[in-house]
């Protein structure tokens, strides 16, 4: 919203300095977005001139050599303006001027003529946009008078952000009326309090007749008619007044709705009443698929829930939104219907919504305008229709609908605003603010009844509303103590999972990755580049109904693309290689469900990491948090010493137990495929034998799909991983008893034996009194003969009270020879 | 024979003293002092010796073979420290090359990082950390917020919506874990919520992905002095203990009274200028900056939740939000939103 400053001080001057007043706003709610100027920067320079004769170019037809009195004597000044002719008053720049937009005027040579100066058009001045001629002033202004004293010049303008709350200072008078409550500089009358006199014969009955049929969605609308129009550009004053404001003029009649809804905040239509057939209008809802063409010659198609304003031959505009080209007013018009109504918020949020047209009246009604604005839109219209465009006002208002209910009135407890701000303002204080803002206050006792204006119907309804009130125009600033809630039940800190997930993701840094934050969205492509198959959760992602691009249109069911794509754009850019991790969600088109409890009644646990929120109503979606890694290139630098070995499934998989190692958790591995995995090289990872993730090589075919080489990775459900995590809960074991004894065995097995089963058979022969058994050595050749393969393990026996012999260690040995030989294994002695 | 005594002293004495390895000693230890030397013989044939000798020639002996046996010690002493500082001369090292690197330290993402920052300050405030889900309910996001359908305040942020339901959106802060708190829990509550949020705008100051930072505490009593409080304990935490704050009045659907918090810049402490005297460009001059919005939780928001303990009349409190990329680029000099997204290794590798 641009509010030029002399516009503003005509209801209320403050006597300071725009940037004064606009800090002063600021503090108190209105965002002041900037302070800005339209026009010439200053207004040195600029003067009335008289024009005394204008001839002809010698060299150019397009330019008259005019002689220009300008107060202090006569100079030569080159014009290229069609209309200039002697005779006329005019807008004169002299050299050293400075024009709009900051350029000083110069004098120049205009074929071979030297000019000293520049007679202007409203458009260089900025104070209206006709650039077709220059500006003819009114006869009778002295040579030499300074243009600002007939014309704003370097006029400061506020250009604020108002808040969809306060639909009042959607116009002039509202902002002048918030400086009043702020500055207490005294506000003028209300520029509505003076209707138009009716002079024209008849009554408006006569003319014209309104039938709404959708009251809740049209609360009320307004007519009225004047005759004896005369269509022509608006005075000098409106124009800039509109230009200054943002708005292009027009001509006079549009102007003047366009500025009555600048200064009351209430919207306004004028039709050219001779072509409303028989001046009726009826309020109506469009039919499905209706189709109409709006004042910017665009042809829309509506649906039911649109509201129409139309004549006996059909629409002639979206209501509250805009009007329609057949009633246009035009040069031609002479007389006028003004329609000012009041229409349902909601209802031209969702038509403006729908067909993507946004208006100046859109935005203001769908902010739900009160119905007893529009007689002091009509009453300020008639009186510039009246003044302005020589109109007859036809006696009478067609006035459909309701007025609106009778003001509110609010106790304002004194206690309440103490006690929700922590400060204390005095009753005179606040029975001041409030009046200067407009609302009518009595006191009751240490209380306050106060009744809101129409203006602020929709913003303040409640006490609370009204303690902001007071609150923002004392001020929050200097006054507002600074104190911490004296609250004794409050224990701050992390929970458990959070802080195990801390760790998680310190740990995995420590191991040498850098975390990323991948976007959630991704393209639905996705799934295919990642080889999983329809019928799998991952491939059914959540999709967005309004993306920003297709690439951005489904949500990521897994962090292995967030992890790619960012691998792949460093890689790229030929960084050696990248050790990456993300801790954060995916999403599964799934409906979350709520655990079991042990005695399988179901309720609602709160474990976010599983996707299990607090609240009432779960989440929409599956949302569990993963933690996932990938590496490609070497994960220790190489140096002149070794190193730079290149990741493989072991480097990664070290990685993965070192963290579980961190976190205290016992992980298991087993060969299992996945779509997007080496199948050689893929393995789901187990949690108490349940898979919790997944570790292994990317498939060639997924690497080639991002152009990376060789990649490693992992993705872990972090609730799984984290609800396992025994780290900061473990009992002390004795470490000083008895002394173990430790041997080495080398088994030989059939290749196809996996190094857990041959572990799990030691182990189960090895019994309790079998403290570890680790593998640390494989081998495979010749000597072992064709599909045998050799592992070595290390064994600690030991037993919690007393000295092993070596007779028990020897049983135990001859137990693990038989426990091997149920898996096709022997001993190599 | 005790000139014979007298002379293998003499010369094992100066053989022991020459000696010049450890080698050559244990030689002339054997030599002279083994099993076979002269003095060891000389010593086992002290019985066969006339009466009147042995204690004239076993007394000599035995002085002797101390005598070596002290000079042994001693050279070997002597040798020791030299053969070691010559072996210790001879293991020099190039120590300009350079050292072997350790498995690298990865590094925590700048907006984990800072998010962890303002946990900590609010957990020592006495604050929880709350998480919600990101794919939310358009009732926790906007209506439960004082945000009723068709209501304007919507268009406020542009918001991403779920194929084929048309109540399920993307939230667009993470003020819906505010009810969903309060339905999860009676009052007193204080909690932070941090998590990824999303809006329909991308540009260089909007991300359709960014993370924000919610508090909300509702007790008896709570006014916005304590609101200022608790933000300046903040603020000061993160921008250092000689800033101000500054409460402009607001809009914002889910609370009343709304403010917008500005923190006094920490560039140019609040002046606008720097010393040079040219205009700070962090604050652009202002001495102030936009750091987040606030207020006191709307009674219309409590009273979705009034069954649950929270009577607007009895319990009141305030909430705020603030954006992490935003602490974190005003923190950290990063220019551009969009970065934080781009995870460039380089920039990854430059925050610890």
């Amino acid at each position: 919203m641009k509010i030029p400053y002399s516009w503003l001080r005509e209801y209320c001057d403050p006597g300071v300095e725009v940037a004064e007043i606009a800090e002063r706003l600021v503090m108190t709610g209105t965002e002041v977005e900037r302070v800005g100027s339209v026009g010439p920067p200053s207004a040195d320079g600029f003067v009335v001139g008289k024009v005394l004769a204008a001839e002809q170019h010698p060299d150019a037809d397009r330019l008259r050599v005019c002689t220009v009195d300008d107060g202090e004597g006569e100079r030569t000044i080159v014009c290229g303006a069609p209309n200039v002719a002697a005779g006329q008053t005019v807008a004169v720049a002299l050299p050293g001027a400075r024009m709009p937009g900051g350029e000083k005027l110069r004098k120049a040579k205009l074929r071979g003529v030297a000019s000293e100066g520049m007679i202007l058009s409203v458009s260089e001045l900025e104070v209206g946009a006709d650039a077709d001629g220059i500006l003819v002033l009114e006869e009778g202004i002295a040579p030499g008078t300074p243009l600002a004293e007939v014309l704003p010049l370097a006029e400061p303008v506020l250009e604020l952000e108002v808040t969809p709350n306060r639909v009042d200072c959607f116009g002039v008078w509202g902002v002048a009326r918030e400086v009043h409550a702020i500055s207490a500089a005294p506000l003028a009358a209300e520029p509505w309090s003076k209707d138009a006199e009716a002079e024209a014969a008849g009554e408006v009955a006569d003319f014209a007749s309104v039938a709404v049929e959708v009251p809740e969605l049209c609360p009320r609308f307004t007519a009225r008619v004047f005759t004896g129009v005369t269509v022509a550009p608006s005075p000098l004053w409106l124009q800039a007044r509109l230009t200054a404001a943002g708005q292009r003029p027009i001509n006079n009649v549009v102007d003047i709705t366009n500025y009555v809804m600048l200064l009351t905040a209430q919207p306004l239509h004028a039709f050219d009443f001779d072509k409303v057939p028989d001046g009726a209008l009826t309020v109506r809802a469009a039919r499905e698929g209706e189709k109409m063409t709006t004042l910017d010659g665009v042809e829309r198609t509506l649906d039911a829930e649109t509201v129409l304003v139309c004549d006996s031959e059909g629409p002639t505009g979206i209501a509250g939104i805009m009007g329609g080209q057949v009633s246009e007013v035009s040069a031609e018009t002479t007389r006028v219907l003004l329609e000012v109504a009041n229409w349902n918020g909601t209802n031209i949020l969702r038509t403006s919504r729908l067909l993507g047209l946004r208006s100046e009246a859109s935005s203001r009604f769908e902010k739900q305008l009160h119905p007893a604005l529009c007689m002091r839109a009509q009453a300020i219209a008639s009186r510039l229709l009246v003044e302005l465009c020589g109109a007859k006002l036809v006696p009478g208002t067609i006035d459909v609908g309701t007025e609106g209910p009778p003001p509110p009135r609010i106790a304002l407890r004194a206690s309440r605003v103490e006690g929700l701000l922590g400060m204390r303002i005095a009753q005179a204080d606040q029975v001041a603010y409030l009046e200067r803002l407009g609302f009518a206050v009595e006191v009751d006792g240490d209380d306050l009844q106060v009744e809101v204006p129409p203006d602020r119907h929709q913003d303040v309804i409640r006490e609370v509303d009204l303690i902001e009130e007071v609150g923002r125009i004392h001020g929050f600033d200097e006054h507002l103590p600074t104190t911490l809630p004296a609250v004794a039940e409050k224990v701050g800190g992390l929970s458990r999972e959070q802080q195990l997930r801390r760790r998680a993701e310190d740990g995995l840094c420590g191991l040498g990755f850098d975390q990323i934050v991948g976007w959630s969205f991704t393209d639905p492509g996705e799934k295919t580049r990642l080889r999983i198959p329809d019928g799998d959760p991952r491939a059914d992602a959540v999709l967005l109904a309004n993306p920003l691009s297709e690439d951005q249109s489904a949500m990521r069911t897994t962090l292995l693309g967030s992890l790619l794509d960012v691998a792949a754009r460093n890689l790229a850019r030929e960084a050696g290689g990248v050790a990456l991790f993300e801790s954060g969600q995916v999403y599964l088109n799934i409906l979350p469900t709520g655990l079991k409890r042990p005695d399988g009644g179901r309720i609602r646990p709160v474990d976010p990491l599983a996707g299990e929120f607090a609240g009432e109503r779960g989440a929409p979606f599956g949302e569990p948090h993963r933690l996932a890694g990938l590496a490609v290139g070497p994960l220790v630098e190489k140096s002149w010493r070794g190193g730079g070995e290149t990741v493989d499934f072991f480097a990664l998989k070290g990685v993965l137990e070192a963290l579980a190692v961190e976190l205290g958790v016992v992980l298991g591995f087993e060969a299992a495929p996945e779509p997007f995995l080496h199948p050689g090289r893929s393995a789901a990872v187990l949690i108490a034998e349940a898979p919790v993730g997944w570790i292994g090589e990317i498939h060639p075919l997924v690497c080639r799909e991002w152009d990376v080489d060789a990649a490693f990775g992992f993705e872990i459900a972090t609730a799984a991983l984290v609800g396992a995590a025994t780290i900061g809960e473990e009992s002390y074991e004795d470490v000083t008893g008895f002394p173990s004894v430790q041997q080495d065995l080398a088994v030989l097995v059939p290749i196809e034996v996996t190094a857990m089963t041959v572990r799990d058979a030691v182990l189960e022969g090895g019994g309790e009194l079998l403290q570890s058994a680790e593998v640390f050595d494989l081998f495979e050749g010749e000597q072992l003969g064709a599909g045998r393969k050799s592992l070595a393990l290390r064994l600690e026996f030991r037993a919690p009270d007393r000295t092993l012999t070596d007779e028990e260690v020897a049983t135990r040995r001859e137990a693990i020879k038989a426990s091997l030989g149920q898996i096709g294994g022997s001993l190599r002695e | 024979m005790l000139e014979r005594i007298e002379a293998i002293r003499k010369e094992a004495g100066s053989a022991i003293e020459a000696a010049s390895t450890s080698a050559e000693l244990e030689e002339l230890r054997v030599r002279y002092l083994g099993r076979k030397a002269e003095l060891t013989t000389i010593l086992r044939g002290i019985a066969d010796r006339p009466a009147e000798e042995r204690g004239q020639v076993g007394g000599g002996a035995n002085k002797a073979r101390k005598e070596l046996e002290g000079l042994l010690e001693a050279s070997a002493e002597r040798l020791d420290a030299s053969e070691l500082e010559s072996k210790l001369a001879g293991d020099r090292v190039d120590v300009t090359l350079p050292g072997a690197p350790p498995r690298a330290v990865g590094h925590p993402h700048l907006v984990a990082r800072t998010t962890r920052l303002i946990e900590d300050v609010m957990a020592g405030l006495g604050y929880r950390v709350a998480e919600g889900p990101e794919i939310e309910h358009d009732y926790y996001n906007f209506t439960a917020l004082n945000h009723p359908p068709g209501h304007p305040a919507r268009m406020l942020q542009d918001t991403f919506y779920v194929q084929s339901h048309p109540d399920v959106l993307l939230r667009t802060h993470t003020s819906p874990v505010q009810v969903r708190s309060m339905e999860a829990q009676a009052p007193p509550i204080f909690i932070i919520v941090p998590g990824k949020v999303y809006r329909r705008d991308s540009d260089a100051t909007h991300s359709p992905m960014f993370h924000q930072m919610e508090g909300l505490a509702i007790a008896e009593g709570l006014t916005l002095a304590d609101l200022k409080g608790t933000l300046l304990a903040l603020c000061r935490a993160i921008f250092g203990d000689e800033r101000e704050l500054r409460l402009r009045p607001h809009f914002f659907p889910f609370t009343e009274p709304s403010v917008e918090v500005d923190v006094s810049c920490f560039q140019c402490g609040g002046t606008g200028s720097l010393a040079g005297g040219e205009r700070c460009n962090l604050c652009k001059g202002q001495g102030w900056i936009e750091i987040l919005g606030a207020g006191m939780v709307d009674p219309n928001v409590l009273g979705f939740v009034a069954d649950n303990g929270y009577d607007p009349e009895r319990v009141q409190g305030f909430a705020f939000g603030l954006g992490v990329e935003r602490v974190a680029m005003l923190r950290h000099g990063v220019p551009d939103l969009r970065r934080f997204f781009d995870n460039d290794v380089r920039m990854l590798e430059q925050f610890g």
